[in-house]
C-alpha cells in the first residue's frame, strides 16, 4: 500500500510540475531553443559537419531542458508554503524530491526527443536507437538530480538559478560539447572525467557514430554513480530542511 | 456558507482503537538551536472537539502543529495522532489529517477545480469521486461560480475558503487550522468561523490556533493557553471565564492618547489593575468600583484628557487571559492583527451584558 502511495505521489507531482512550470515558454526557451542557438552558432563559427554537433546539441538539451524549472519547482514551492502541501500527502519526503525529479526528467525527455527526431530525420543519421535510449534517459535522471541538489542547498529561486549556471556552462566547455576532451590540456581533461556531461557525451557520441560497444558500460556505470552522488545528498538537505 | 456533506464520517475506514484520543501530547518539546519554542508541553484532545490553541505571536503555537502533523521533528518528548504513534506512524495518520497553514498555499497557476482535483489525486481517491468531492466542496464553500478561475486571482477571502477546502478533500477525521482568520476582513473572518463551525458539527475534530481571544471563544470547546512555549491553562472558555467573575471590569475610554500616563494611573490603583487597551482605552480589573472612579476621574483632570464613555463590563476570555498569563489581550494580538478581523475590536468594545460579535458557534 505504501509503495503504492509513493508511486502515485510521485506521477501526480511530476505531472502536475509538467503542467504548472515546464510546458512554458521559458522552460521551453532554455530548454530547447538555448541549445539549438548555441549549436548552431557554434555551427556557423566554424562550418563543418553539422552531424558531429548532434550529440554535444543533444547533451546540452539534456542539460538545460531538465534543469530549466528545477530552481522554480523546489525553491519556489518551499518559499510559498506548496511544497509543505506536498509533504503533508501520504507520501515521503523522498517521494516529493523524486515527483521533483521526474518532472524534470519527463520535460528533459519530450525537449531532447523533439531535438532528436528532428537532428536524425533532418541529417539521415543512424544512430543506435537503444544505446542511444539509455543513455539519454540516464542522463536525463542524472542531470534532473542535479538541479534537484543545487536547489535545495540554497534558499533562494536567484541563487539556485545562478548556481546552477556555474556546472551547466562548465561542463558545456570542458565536457566535449563543442571541443573534443582530447583537445583540452591535461588539467582540464582530468577536470572533465570528474564531470557527468563527459559520460552523456561520451556515449551520445558512440550511440551514434560507433554503435553500442563495451565502453558505454563505462559511461553508464560513471553516470549511476552521478545520480547517487546527487540524489542521496538532496533527499538528505531537504529532510535537513524540515527537521 | 454551509458544510452539508462536505464531511461525511469517515467511520468505515476507522482503523484506530476506540475512545483513542484524537490527539495525545506528552512532554512534547522543540529546540531551534538555542531556541525554546515549545517546552515540555503534554494535552489531549478529544474527538469531535475544537481545541483551541490561544497565545501571541512566538508562543509556540505553530511549531506544535508542525510537530503534530510531521512537518518537523519534536527535541522531545511524544504524541500520537488519531491512534498513529508520530515517530512511527506519521504518514499512516496522514491519510486522515487536513491542515490549513496560516498562509494559503495552494497553486496560483491552477483553477479551483484543478487545485482540488491534484489534491483528491494526490491522496489516492478513487477517480470516480473526484469530480464530484471537488465540486461538492466548492459548492460547500460558496465558490463553486468561480471554480474555473484561477487561485492567484482569488481575494485573500476566497484563497482562505479553497485552502480549507484542499485540506477536506480526503475527508480527514482531524483538522488543524493555523491562525485561520488571520489577514481577513470582518465578512469574510465570519463566514469563514460559521464554515468552522458547521465542521464540528459534522463531526470532525479540529485543532485550532489563534491570536483572536473572541474567535477561541466562539469555536473552542477547550482552550489551552500558550505563553512562551509552556501551557499555562487548559479548560473551556467557560471554566476560564469564571476565573476572573468575581472581580470587576471597568472600561474607559478618553479623548486622547494615554499610552505615556498609564503608569501614574497604576500607581494609583491600590488593588486594581490598568490595561491599556488602544492609546485611548483602558480597562481596570479587580478593586472597590467607587474608589475606581475616583481615582480615574482624578487623574482625567490631573493629565488634561476628557473622558469620552465609562462602561461596566461582564468578564470575557481576554480578562481570563490577562489574569492567567499576566499580559494585556494586545501582546496576543500584537503583529498579525492587522485591525481587518472583526473579532479582536468588536469584543474589546461594548461587551456590556455579553458577546456582541456574531459567528459561528
Amino acid at each position: 500500500m505504501m509503495w503504492r502511495d509513493e508511486m502515485r505521489g510521485i506521477y501526480e507531482i511530476a505531472l502536475k510540475d509538467m503542467r504548472t512550470y515546464y510546458l512554458k515558454p521559458p522552460a521551453i526557451s532554455w530548454g530547447m531553443v538555448f541549445p539549438l542557438a548555441w549549436t548552431l552558432a557554434f555551427y556557423l563559427r566554424n562550418p563543418g559537419d553539422f552531424a558531429e554537433l548532434v550529440p554535444g546539441l543533444l547533451a546540452m538539451t539534456i542539460v538545460f531542458s531538465t534543469t530549466a524549472a528545477e530552481a522554480v519547482v523546489i525553491n519556489f514551492e518551499l518559499r510559498l508554503g506548496t511544497l509543505e502541501r506536498l509533504l503533508l500527502a501520504p507520501i515521503s519526503m523522498t517521494g516529493v524530491l523524486l515527483g521533483k525529479v521526474m518532472g524534470g526528467f519527463l520535460f528533459g525527455l519530450i525537449m531532447t526527443a523533439i531535438v532528436a527526431a528532428g537532428a536524425i530525420l533532418a541529417l539521415g543519421l543512424r544512430p543506435d536507437i537503444l544505446s542511444l535510449t539509455i543513455i539519454s534517459l540516464l542522463s536525463l535522471l542524472v542531470f534532473s538530480s542535479m538541479g534537484a541538489l543545487f536547489s535545495v542547498s540554497v534558499r533562494e529561486v536567484f541563487e539556485a538559478q545562478t548556481l546552477l549556471n556555474l556546472p551547466r556552462f562548465l561542463m558545456v566547455f570542458l565536457c566535449g560539447v563543442v571541443y573534443p576532451v582530447s583537445a583540452l590540456p591535461d588539467g582540464l581533461q582530468l577536470l572533465s572525467r570528474l564531470l557527468p556531461l563527459t559520460y552523456t557525451v561520451q556515449g551520445l557520441k558512440a550511440s551514434f557514430f560507433q554503435g553500442a560497444e563495451p565502453s558505454m558500460m563505462r559511461d553508464l556505470a560513471a553516470l549511476s554513480l552521478f545520480l547517487i552522488l546527487f540524489l542521496l545528498p538532496a533527499v538528505s538537505l531537504l529532510q535537513r530542511r524540515f527537521r | 456558507m454551509s458544510v452539508q456533506a462536505s464531511v461525511q464520517s469517515a467511520a468505515d475506514d476507522r482503523l484506530m482503537p476506540e475512545k483513542e484520543p484524537a490527539i495525545l501530547a506528552e512532554e512534547l518539546t522543540k529546540r531551534y538551536g538555542r531556541l525554546l519554542a515549545v517546552d515540555r508541553i503534554s494535552f489531549q484532545v478529544n474527538e469531535g472537539e475544537i481545541f483551541g490553541f490561544l497565545g501571541p505571536n512566538g508562543s509556540g503555537k505553530t511549531s506544535t502543529i508542525r510537530m503534530l502533523v510531521g512537518l518537523t521533528q519534536p527535541s522531545q518528548g511524544r504524541a500520537s495522532v488519531l491512534g498513529y504513534d508520530l515517530s512511527s506512524g506519521i504518514s499512516q495518520a496522514r491519510r486522515h489529517i487536513g491542515m490549513v497553514p496560516d498562509q494559503s498555499n495552494l497553486y496560483d497557476e491552477l483553477s479551483a477545480t484543478d487545485n482540488l482535483l491534484f489534491m483528491a489525486r494526490l491522496y489516492g481517491l478513487p477517480r470516480q469521486e473526484q469530480k464530484s468531492r471537488a465540486d461538492r466542496l466548492l459548492k460547500d464553500f460558496g465558490l463553486y461560480e468561480r471554480k474555473d478561475d484561477l487561485f492567484g486571482n482569488f481575494s485573500r477571502g476566497m484563497k482562505r475558503a479553497l485552502t480549507i477546502a484542499a485540506a477536506l478533500i480526503h475527508k480527514p477525521r482531524l483538522l488543524f487550522l493555523d491562525e485561520p482568520t488571520t489577514g481577513l476582513d470582518a465578512a469574510a473572518a465570519r463566514s469563514l468561523r460559521s464554515l468552522i463551525s458547521g465542521l464540528r458539527k459534522k463531526g470532525l475534530t479540529i485543532f485550532l490556533t489563534t491570536h483572536y481571544l473572541a474567535e477561541a471563544d466562539l469555536l473552542c470547546d477547550r482552550i489551552a493557553i500558550l505563553v512562551r512555549g509552556r501551557i499555562v491553562r487548559i479548560d473551556t472558555p467557560e471554566a476560564l471565564k469564571r476565573l476572573v467573575q468575581e472581580q470587576s471590569v471597568i472600561e474607559f475610554s478618553f479623548r486622547g492618547d494615554l499610552s505615556s500616563s498609564i503608569r501614574v494611573l497604576q500607581g494609583r490603583l491600590a488593588r486594581s489593575r490598568a490595561a491599556l487597551l488602544d492609546r485611548n482605552r483602558i480597562r481596570i480589573y479587580g478593586g472597590d468600583p467607587p474608589d475606581i472612579f475616583d481615582s480615574v476621574f482624578q487623574f482625567s483632570r490631573d493629565i488634561g484628557i476628557g473622558i469620552e464613555s465609562v462602561s461596566t463590563l461582564l468578564p470575557s476570555l481576554e480578562d481570563a487571559f490577562l489574569k492567567i498569563t499576566g499580559q494585556p489581550p494586545q501582546a496576543v494580538m500584537a503583529e498579525k492583527d492587522h485591525g481587518r478581523n472583526g473579532v479582536g475590536r468588536s469584543s474589546s468594545g461594548g461587551r456590556s451584558g455579553g458577546r456582541s460579535n456574531g459567528g459561528g458557534r
